[in-house]
């Protein structure tokens, strides 16, 4: 148990130290590397707490895809001279308001520390943890059976998130030369090939 | 102290959470970091419901995890994409430079 308690502050002073860098280094790039920090200090937690499963879909998908992809991102467009800088602009107004419903909001979130009460019958629900098969068989087990539809819609916002990606940076260059498909199989013997008589001395005009 | 409950979890979660929104409202530059603080927002968010789930003993928590994690990768990805757009219509992401709505 004390084990078990030395690795959650580690991870958890990690995680925060991390998302403390991600909004408050001054370049860009150095966010994103703390974000990654982040996202593999929580899912070494999550595998630690018991979700094994889902510790390393955050470890692979969320490391190995979305913080590569604003890595990406980050080094795509010219983001070098844009260096973020609290407190410096000609009118910070919102600053104080931004601070004030920051802090409320942490507040309201600490009375959960202290202020929560389980109901009585709250365990009588269909899908409860069993401790003989393992977290991903478990999961395995309830969402392809009661969660079908939530599974096929999620991978519906995923098709519908990767048509909107490519429908938004798609872009049409003029005076780049492509293959047409349709022309190349539309040819045929009859207009492709054309038989000339070539006249002694006069040689032979063609067209292009 | 050193027994790690529920509200450990919590507080972690909370903390995140209060970072996320933070930057949020703080960042003044950069719209990338906007995204970030977002990312750190849903993080948080999965904290508390696999906490919940683990310390409560029932699943559904992180199947609601799993939904929200692939919620959040797809508005990631058309999150920067419009960033891409725009910084190839514009040639700036700066946060003050984006007042085309006067809002």
């Amino acid at each position: 148990m004390i084990v078990h308690s030395i690795f959650f502050y580690f991870f958890s002073l990690i995680a925060i130290f991390s998302s403390l860098m991600v909004i408050t280094s001054r370049s860009t790039i150095n966010s994103v590397f703390f974000l990654i920090l982040d996202f593999i200090s929580v899912g070494c937690l999550f595998i630690m707490v018991g979700a094994e499963f889902l510790g390393m879909i955050l470890l692979i998908v969320y490391v190995g895809a979305v913080a590569v992809l604003f890595l990406f991102v980050v080094m795509m467009l010219n983001v070098a001279e844009q260096k973020q800088s609290w407190f410096i602009g000609k009118k910070s107004t919102h600053i104080p308001t931004g601070l004030i419903v920051s802090v409320l909001i942490l507040l309201e979130l600490l009375v959960v520390v202290g202020g929560w009460k389980y109901k009585e019958d709250i365990m009588s629900s269909g899908t409860l943890l069993l401790s003989e098969i393992s977290n991903t068989h478990q999961l395995g087990l309830v969402m392809y059976t009661d969660y079908i539809l939530y599974f096929q819609l999620a991978g519906i916002v995923l098709l519908l998130a990767m048509i909107g990606a490519i429908l938004l940076t798609f872009r049409e260059r003029v005076g780049v030369k492509k293959q047409s498909y349709l022309n190349q199989i539309s040819r045929n013997p009859s207009n492709a090939v054309a038989l000339i008589e070539v006249k002694s001395n006069q040689g032979v005009k063609l067209d292009d | 102290m050193t027994e790690i409950g529920l509200g450990h979890y919590l507080s972690l979660g909370a903390i995140i959470f209060f970072l996320g929104v933070i930057g949020i409202f703080l960042n003044r530059k950069n719209i990338i970091v906007i995204l970030m603080s977002i990312e750190l927002i849903l993080l948080a968010v999965n904290i508390n419901l696999i906490s919940f789930s683990i310390f409560s003993g029932d699943i559904l928590g992180q199947i609601f995890t799993m939904l929200i994690l692939t919620v959040a990768a797809a508005e990631a990805a058309i999150g920067l994409a419009i960033i891409v757009v725009y910084y190839r219509n514009r040639g700036s992401i700066r946060v003050e430079d984006i007042h085309g709505m006067k809002g």
